[in-house]
């Protein structure tokens, strides 16, 4: 066994990048703020453009439209660029480029032209940047056909599934959740060179047998704690983490709660219309009548994101949120 | 234009390109507006009639292998970069053989082969995905220029803006055809636009912009030649802003209550392909015969394109759920194809 290479979240991304960008020359990136000397406003792409050189890691104005136009048009003439859309609230001002084009000009023109890149963005509350700064707007890229979404909870996955998303012929929502980027809670093993983790296969992070946890992104963690809370009560959590939400893996997500019979959802977005309504929907329709309570949702306030820090965290998801939500299931 | 030799005017061969191509825009806008009326066929249809000389006159500057990005209104382009027209008709009228397979439609026409590359139905949204095409062709080293085409409207839009600013920034090979028709949608140009000439705004961006009377294929022919030759040889964006008139209004159907009787009438009137029509044949370009055959030859073509689309089938039905992705399956389709 060789030692683990311990490493946080923002640098795994980063290897992911520079791998990508010396394996093929037809990747590159643009957005604000990425180059050297300041290489991203939170240090994600430090030091890529000086190894790679400035026209293949580009500065690009303040203009997020702008940003996903050149990277379609790129696409779609056979490059494979890499946009970083700061802050995940400002897909708001790009959206059309977003779900008009990237995620419907592959079947608008019957398959003849494609659009193979990805959006990267920061995202999520807890850094008390407000109601705009620190939204999970996943649910925006699912329900556009077209767009696929990747929300990684691990470094080992932020590396394996960027590679993944950047190497797919496909437009990839990565979703990056920003108190992750430096916080050594979040560091681990993320292994050596070109290592790619598919989409669509869920991990099982806790196996269990009297309710099934699911989730992605850093709510993992959460569930991880009330699975562990919870055995000291007797009650056996399976904890699965989908990775990426287009496509999900249906698959595991239906032998788990087949076997257990009992699930709650678990996300960062407000809960109304969140992706966790999709997977509950699903489970009732695949499993209604071998339930043995109907599937919980756990996600943020129905609320925009509040800037004062008690409220901040009254807004998250919570792992007593889940605990509340297991009780219920077990009725 | 007017009637009287022209010392700018290009090369013969050029000017019967033009108006091939003007001939073939204005036959087929009119064979889709007989069909419309008489309900033989039934579809959204934005006549390009009136504007013809303004694709026709980049169209004869761009290889093959030039990009083309156009808008909803976009006929004239499509046909200018060389859309074959079975394949065209057929995706007009929604069926399996058109080039979309019937899956885009008219505001969606794309035909990489001929360089037609994006046709979008939001206004201004071909502005930034312009810049794209011309990034790549600056990223490979190619001398490739990509042509947008928008209307004045699209001026009024962020995406202009935004798009205006990054090609002049990064001097992408890039020309922006304003196709100045006078109205956006229902709005006349003069209660949406603070300005009088769209290309006053290129010197917001630190761009080259000029007007020229897009119904003059001669001066449009000239500008656009110098705007591509910018682009190609590495010199950067320009805005041209060719004014024009749409003689149909907005889309089929539209009533037109908003555009004064008489403005139409005068602009129907000065119909720019009909007196370059005349113009050709009386400055000795052409003969009335050899131009009527042209058009002879160009109607034969449109009655094989809309036999070939009236003939083709629609869609299979399992189309609906193809193209989606490119891994397309029941993992990718969940919560779609049940």
């Amino acid at each position: 066994m060789s030692e683990p290479r311990i490493m946080l979240t923002a640098m795994a991304i980063n290897e992911a990048l520079d791998i990508a960008m010396t394996i093929d020359p037809k990747v590159f990136l643009l957005g604000e703020d990425i180059a050297e000397p300041s290489g991203g406003v939170y240090k994600v792409t430090n030091g890529l453009s000086t190894k790679h050189g400035l026209h293949r890691v580009r500065k690009t104005p303040i203009s997020e439209q702008a940003i996903i136009g050149a990277a379609i048009g790129a696409a779609i003439a056979g490059f494979r660029p890499v946009a970083e859309i700061m802050i995940m609230d400002f897909l708001a001002v790009c959206l059309d480029q977003v779900t008009n084009h990237a995620a419907k000009i592959r079947y608008m023109s019957g398959g003849q032209t494609t659009v193979p890149m990805v959006i990267r963005t920061s995202a999520g509350a807890g850094r008390g940047f407000g109601a705009q700064h620190s939204e999970l707007l996943e649910a925006f890229a699912v329900h556009s056909p077209g767009m696929k979404v990747a929300v990684p909870s691990t470094p080992a996955d932020a590396k394996g599934l960027l590679l993944t998303a950047i190497f797919d012929d496909d437009p990839v929502l990565f979703v990056e959740q920003m108190m992750m980027y430096w916080d050594k809670t979040y560091a681990g093993h993320v292994p050596e060179g070109d290592v790619r983790v598919p989409f669509g296969k869920a991990a099982t992070r806790r196996e269990g047998s009297d309710v099934t946890l699911i989730s992605y992104g850093r709510q993992m963690y959460d569930c991880l704690a009330a699975a562990d809370a919870l055995a000291v009560d007797g009650v056996s959590c399976e904890v699965i983490d989908l990775r990426t939400l287009v496509p999900w893996d249906e698959a595991a997500v239906m032998a788990s709660v087949g076997r257990t019979s009992r699930a709650v959802v678990v996300h960062e977005a407000v809960t109304r219309c969140g992706f966790g309504a999709e997977l509950s929907s699903r489970i009732h329709e695949e499993l209604f009548g071998q339930l043995s309570a109907p599937v919980q949702r756990v996600g943020g306030a129905n609320t925009p994101v509040p800037y004062a820090s008690n409220l901040e965290a009254d807004f998250l998801p919570q792992v007593s949120d889940i605990l509340l939500a297991v009780r219920r299931t077990q009725g | 234009m007017d009637d009287v030799e022209r010392p700018d005017a290009p090369d013969r061969d050029t000017l019967l390109q033009m108006f091939e191509i003007q001939s073939r825009i204005k036959l087929c806008d009119e064979r889709f507006r007989t069909m419309l009326m008489s309900g033989q066929i039934q579809l959204i249809y934005y006549s390009p009639r009136g504007q013809e000389c303004i694709s026709a006159g980049w169209g004869v500057h761009l290889r093959q292998d030039d990009y083309v990005v156009t808008i909803y209104r976009g006929l004239h382009d499509h046909l200018a970069k060389g859309v074959p027209l079975r394949e065209l008709w057929a995706e007009f009228l929604g069926r399996a053989t058109g080039t979309c397979k019937g899956k885009g439609g008219p505001m969606h026409i794309t035909h990489p082969a001929s360089g037609l590359m994006v046709t979008t139905g939001i206004v201004g949204a071909g502005i930034p995905i312009a810049n794209g095409f011309g990034l790549a062709a600056q990223l490979n080293g190619t001398d490739q220029v990509t042509v947008v085409n928008f209307g004045d409207g699209a001026s009024n839009i962020g995406a202009f803006h935004e798009g205006m600013n990054l090609a002049a920034v990064w001097k992408l090979p890039v020309v922006f055809v304003c196709q100045n028709n006078l109205y956006g949608e229902h709005t006349p140009m003069s209660m949406s636009t603070g300005v009088d000439y769209i290309s006053e705004r290129a010197a917001a961006y630190g761009m080259p912009g000029v007007t020229v009377d897009g119904n003059d294929p001669v001066a449009t022919w000239r500008v656009m030649g110098d705007a591509v030759a910018r682009a190609r040889s590495g010199g950067g964006p320009t805005l041209v802003e060719a004014r024009t008139y749409r003689f149909w209004g907005h889309l089929m159907g539209d009533a037109m209550e908003y555009m004064p009787k008489d403005e139409r009438k005068a602009a129907m009137a000065a119909d720019p392909v009909v007196l370059y029509r005349a113009w050709l044949i009386n400055n000795g370009h052409a003969t009335e015969a050899q131009l009527a055959e042209m058009e002879e030859v160009l109607t034969a073509a449109i009655d094989d394109a809309v036999e070939f689309a009236m003939n083709s089938p629609q869609p299979d039905a399992s189309e609906l759920y193809t193209d989606v992705f490119g891994d397309n399956n029941d993992a990718m389709l969940q919560g779609v194809s049940r």
